[in-house]
């Protein structure tokens, strides 16, 4: 029931605050509701951790001559990006409450039906469902960038979504695919689809669509070249949303489908993928270096994260594929906490242009504290959440093969150079002309950036809690590698 | 028991907590109790884990891992990460080896606090100041109370995250800003090291825990190749956090952060968690012969190479600096020869007299407004008398001077080596002359003769108050009685500290033991030899520096190609800045320019070019001409005719 009823509230709720007129109350209502679905967040977890381990799963009848069900459930690893989409949205919310967008109502409705789609996709247990949330959430998510993002928007906006899309027409190809494959009647329900028998042949081209329309999600290096242009011309909240949730999806998409029925062949030809996710993370780190705009730098950052636990999941190891699921957490929360920073830094000065930056710790202090711990955790010092997932990561990379844990392990050097260098162009030196009279956190921002940093530290801490929950269907999911 | 332990560690962690969230809030008169009293505490608390587990017969535990301990010196507060196979407890360890760790990082860090409180005084950052200075405490007391290598890494990464906060803690000048960096990134360098050689214990032992992975240890075979790789990784690790070469060139830039800073972190504690590591690790690198052997050619290299900069430089903080990478050369050295007690026993001493050198220098600079270069100072007796002494006690300790401490620690390495190679020993030596000398010039062109400086400087030459005098002394007090924790027998003594440690090292004792100890009169007429060295070198630099004037040539002088290329510093810098960090960012902006907009993006815009305009041209074949259809259709037939033939 309540898989159900956070899918629903969303979108009842998309709905509703289009009748309302005034910014303040569409504010409201969109912060009120995506707090009340934060609510039933928990208390899925909560049932989930204490009462049954029963997959929250809801099940009706839809077009059931065709086979396709209305299969919504929760296993771990769902359970845990849906508490981190709900989680976020509303603090992506707060942080939008510093920009004053044109037709708000509008805005947020399309921002509450994109939450609607993610907990779809996070939640579907059947393949059609699955896709069909997976473009359901494009089309939010594109009107958010096109309509209010910045220079060059449709250009950018348009490269965006006819890439994404035509990767996720090679998915719909895979899925129907399976399904002609599953016995009679056809099922989209996704125990049929892992059943399928496939040959190896068949095996490689549906891994292949697989992989390509995940790859240009996540984005997997050399299938990433919208996402940086789009993650700068987005407006903050639609980067937010992209980098840390919508992304996760592809990731979600390799973790639930991919992997359960193309499996062979990733034992086989998996190395090849892995060796394109981790020069991706060499590739996008190096870029990284010498980029003067703050979203841009963090964009290519995200590459190079996403890298790293695009291979963890795809050697197909247990703890890599649990370090996956903390990491694309853990992601989520710092990427959009780096975005938040960059949000107020912009609105402060006006600019993202590092290069004119300078000075800010000594006008606001509270905020280089905040800018200094979520950088932190993205570049994985220990007892922050980055830690873990890395740790995790780069272990089960080692087991496979120690080169590639290695190569992949630069990340730890790189990270912390781009990083500080961002952090010290930006913060530390002297103030001037546009740093110099910015003011310091307000308590709306403050309120904003605690959650993030109250996590940061709990899954740093005490990862136990949350890894407790992924594992058992880590296992699951890996259980053809016994 | 657990209790005092977390205690321990949570006393620093709390003082953090409260001057870092209340920093705009708290009166300085606050900060200055409870910034060094959460110290105070830890060191209290450390003692009495000290004298329990003295005392008490039943907590006579050892290391020893034939036996099952009846009560167990691992404290496990909770289960940190757990992913299956991989346990990691967060777990700590109260044994001879942490425990004298313990002793020296909160007794040498609340000295060092008590002194922050005079020299940090009227600095705007006071609080943020100790906030940083007790976190460090906390990391390092993670770092060496660890039962398990994760856990050692997030004390080991959290002293390198302090020591970047506290170099550039006056974040306003770039250049420390950069050097904060710096420090930062080699030691991330080293941390990859660190964590694949984690990786690989893990993948070797199943475990990542300390007792675990000795105890299987024990059963491999001296040169087992794997055990080689994890001690070298690991190494590398400690290359790193305990500067030496190649990635030394963070801590003499390290020098940018406020003298007490210098003192705890990059003298006494910090830089010496490498050697802690290895001496931690002993039963690993006992049984890689390859590796101790690598790891005594870099301690050695790094002793001489550090010590002959020292000899050139004047800025009186750099010197110190090179004279602390030389000194932790030498710990390595004496682990790589297998002393692992001589080792943590010139950790120990050396925290002591390098933390007493940093803070009396300190205390010069404060009196001469900011000046470090030694060529300006000259004269500092008269006004600055307990300066003076207490400097004068660091110089004779770290020249190895009997009966002050350094002579024993230092004393007991070079026998140790000479047992392990004469050679070795003559370049040990040759270190310890340099080392005498850099330090005799270092004092004599301070204190002796005239004052160089500015009149205005002249006026407001003062001793430093008390609160900063009476750590000095204490310190100076420590230089000086400090070798009397491991008087050896030729002595009368009965080495305590070896006999306390002699739990922890037994393991790798055993399987070192080859070598036949040195006769009584062998050690006398060596240790005569470095003394008669040492006595010429300090009357030599009294020659130079006092008798002739020498060593006051300004920057510009011209001197010869060797000692420009010393003075310059073999231009390490200059070179690692040609090739590697000018073309890591060509390289980026090549991928960038080139790779990234040129070609990949090109094909993706290109691919969607392809189908648009193939889409164009496919329009055309829609004519609407049935003739047209069935002409293709039969084509289309004949075609597939004529492959099944083919295949």
């Amino acid at each position: 029931m309540l898989t159900i009823l956070l899918l629903l509230l969303p979108l009842v709720l998309s709905l509703i605050i289009l009748l309302f007129k005034d910014e303040r109350s569409i504010r409201t209502v969109a912060l009120t509701g995506a707090l009340v679905e934060f609510g039933i967040g928990i208390a899925a977890f909560i049932q989930y951790k204490t009462s049954c381990h029963c997959n929250l799963l809801f099940s009706a009848d839809w077009l059931s001559t065709l086979g396709v069900s209305l299969k919504f459930g929760m296993d771990g690893i769902s359970l845990l990006l849906v508490a981190m989409t709900t989680f976020l949205l509303p603090v992506i919310i707060l942080a939008s409450f510093n920009h004053s967008y044109t037709r708000p109502a509008a805005f947020y409705s399309l921002v509450l039906f994109l939450e609607m789609a993610l907990v779809g996709v996070f939640t579907a247990f059947d393949g059609l469902m699955f896709y069909i949330f997976w473009e359901l959430a494009l089309i939010p998510a594109w009107f958010i960038c096109a309509v209010w993002g910045g220079d060059d928007r449709i250009r950018i906006t348009f490269k965006f979504f006819i890439y994404t899309f035509a990767g996720s027409l090679l998915m719909l190809v895979a899925l129907i695919y399976l399904y002609f494959r599953t016995p009679l009647p056809h099922s989209f329900d996704f125990q049929w689809l892992y059943a399928v028998k496939l040959s190896p042949v068949e095996q490689i081209w549906i891994f292949l669509a697989f992989f390509v329309a995940f790859a240009i999600k996540i984005p997997v290096f050399p299938f990433h070249t919208w996402q940086p242009d789009t993650y700068t011309t987005s407006p903050a909240t639609g980067s937010m949303l992209l980098a840390g949730i919508m992304l996760k999806m592809g990731i979600y998409g390799m973790i639930r489908w991919m992997i359960p029925i193309c499996h062979q062949t990733l034992q086989q030809w998996g190395s090849i993928a892995v060796i394109l996710a981790i020069t991706g993370i060499v590739y996008a780190s190096l870029i990284a270096l010498r980029q003067d705009d703050l979203k841009r730098l963090v964009a290519w950052s995200s590459i190079a994260h996403m890298g790293l636990i695009t291979a963890g999941v795809l050697i197909l190891s247990q703890k890599a594929t649990t370090g996956a699921v903390i990491q694309m957490v853990s992601h989520g929360i710092n990427i959009v906490g780096l975005f938040i920073v960059i949000d107020f830094i912009e609105h402060r000065t006006k600019t993202r242009s590092i290069a004119e930056l300078g000075g800010i710790a000594t006008r606001a202090p509270r905020l280089a504290i905040f800018f200094m711990i979520i950088l932190l955790a993205s570049i994985a010092l220990p007892l922050t959440n980055g830690f873990v997932g890395e740790f995790l990561l780069l272990l089960g990379l080692f087991e496979n093969n120690t080169v590639f844990a290695a190569i992949a392990g630069l990340t730890m050097i790189f990270g912390a150079v781009y990083m500080l260098w961002m952090y010290q162009r930006t913060m530390l030196g002297k103030t001037n002309e546009l740093t110099g009279a910015i003011p310091d956190l307000t308590r709306t921002e403050m309120a904003t950036l605690i959650p993030l940093v109250v996590l940061i530290f709990w899954i740093g801490l005490y990862p136990s809690f949350f890894l407790d929950i992924v594992l058992p269907d880590v296992q699951q999911i890996l259980r053809f590698m016994r | 028991m657990t209790l005092i332990v977390v205690l321990i560690l949570l006393f620093p962690l709390l003082g953090f907590l409260v001057l870092g969230l209340g920093f705009r809030n708290i009166p300085a008169k606050v900060t200055s109790i409870l910034g060094p009293g959460t110290i105070l505490i830890s060191f209290i608390l450390s003692i009495l884990t000290f004298f329990n587990f003295t005392i008490s017969p039943s907590h006579h535990f050892t290391i020893s891992l034939f036996h099952h301990l009846t009560t167990s010196p691992v404290h496990e507060l909770f289960s940190w990460i757990s992913v299956g196979d991989l346990q990691i407890p967060f777990g700590l360890l109260i044994d001879p080896l942490s425990i004298l760790m313990l002793l020296i990082v909160t007794g040498v860090g609340f000295i060092i606090h008590v002194y922050s409180i005079g020299y940090m005084k009227n600095d705007p950052g006071y609080n943020r100041f100790f906030a940083y200075m007790n976190l460090f405490v906390f990391s390092m007391l993670l770092l060496v109370m660890g039962s398990n290598y994760p856990v050692m890494f997030i004390g080991w990464e959290g002293v390198g995250l302090c020591s970047y906060l506290l170099i550039g803690f006056w974040f306003k000048n770039h250049e420390y800003n950069n050097a904060a960096k710096k420090a930062f990134i080699m030691n991330r360098i080293g941390d990859l090291g660190f964590l694949l050689g984690m990786f690989l214990l893990f993948t070797t032992f199943h475990s990542l825990n300390f007792q675990e992975i000795f105890a299987g240890a024990k059963s491999m075979e001296p040169g087992n190749v794997t055990l080689m790789a994890i001690t070298l990784l690991l190494f590398v690790g400690a290359v790193g956090k305990s500067a030496q070469i190649p990635l030394y060139t963070w801590l003499p830039d390290a020098m940018a952060g406020p003298t007490p800073v210098s003192a705890l972190i990059h003298a006494a504690t910090m830089v010496t968690a490498g050697v802690y590591m290895v001496a931690r690790s002993n039963i690993l690198y006992a049984l890689s012969p390859t590796t101790m052997a690598i790891m005594g050619i870099t301690g050695l290299a790094t002793t001489l190479f550090a010590a002959s900069i020292a000899i050139f430089q004047n800025d009186i903080k750099k010197i110190l600096a090179y004279s602390t990478i030389s000194q932790l050369g030498y710990m390595f050295l004496a682990l790589s020869v297998g002393a692992f007690t001589g080792a943590m026993f010139h950790l120990t001493t050396h925290a002591f007299f390098k933390a007493l050198l940093f803070l009396a220098a300190g205390s010069m600079i404060h009196a001469l407004g900011g000046e470090q270069d030694i060529r300006k100072m000259g004269g500092l007796s008269k006004k600055l008398p307990i300066s003076r002494l207490t400097f004068l006690a660091g110089v004779l300790a770290i020249a190895g001077i009997p009966p002050l401490s350094g002579f024993f620690s230092k004393d007991e390495i070079l026998l140790k080596s000479f047992e392990f190679g004469h050679f070795i020993w003559f370049i040990a030596v040759i270190g310890s002359l340099m080392t005498a000398f850099y330090m005799f010039r270092l004092f004599y062109l301070t204190f002796s003769k005239d004052f160089r400086g500015t009149e205005d400087q002249k006026h407001h030459l003062h001793e430093s108050p008390a609160v900063m005098t009476i750590p000095l002394i204490t310190l100076a007090v420590l230089s000086i009685l400090g070798g009397l924790l491991n008087i050896p027998a030729i002595f009368g003594g009965n080495s305590s500290l070896e006999a306390f440690l002699s739990p922890v090292f037994t393991d790798a004792g055993a399987i070192l033991e080859h070598q036949t100890p040195l006769t009584p009169s062998t050690g006398w007429i060596l240790m005569g030899i470095t003394l008669a060295g040492v006595l010429v070198m300090i009357l030599w630099a009294y020659q130079r520096y006092v008798k002739q004037d020498k060593g006051l040539l300004p920057d510009e002088a011209s001197r010869s190609v060797i000692i420009t290329l010393i003075s310059k510093k073999y231009f390490v810098d200059e070179i690692y800045n040609l090739i590697v960090v000018k073309p890591v960012l060509w390289i980026s902006q090549f991928l960038h320019r080139f790779v990234e907009l040129r070609f990949i993006d090109r094909m993706v815009d290109g691919v969607g070019q392809i189908v648009v305009r193939t889409g164009n041209t496919l329009r055309f074949i829609q004519t609407g001409n049935v003739g047209f259809y069935m002409f293709i259709m039969v084509l289309g037939i004949i075609l597939i005719l004529f492959f099944n033939i083919l295949i």
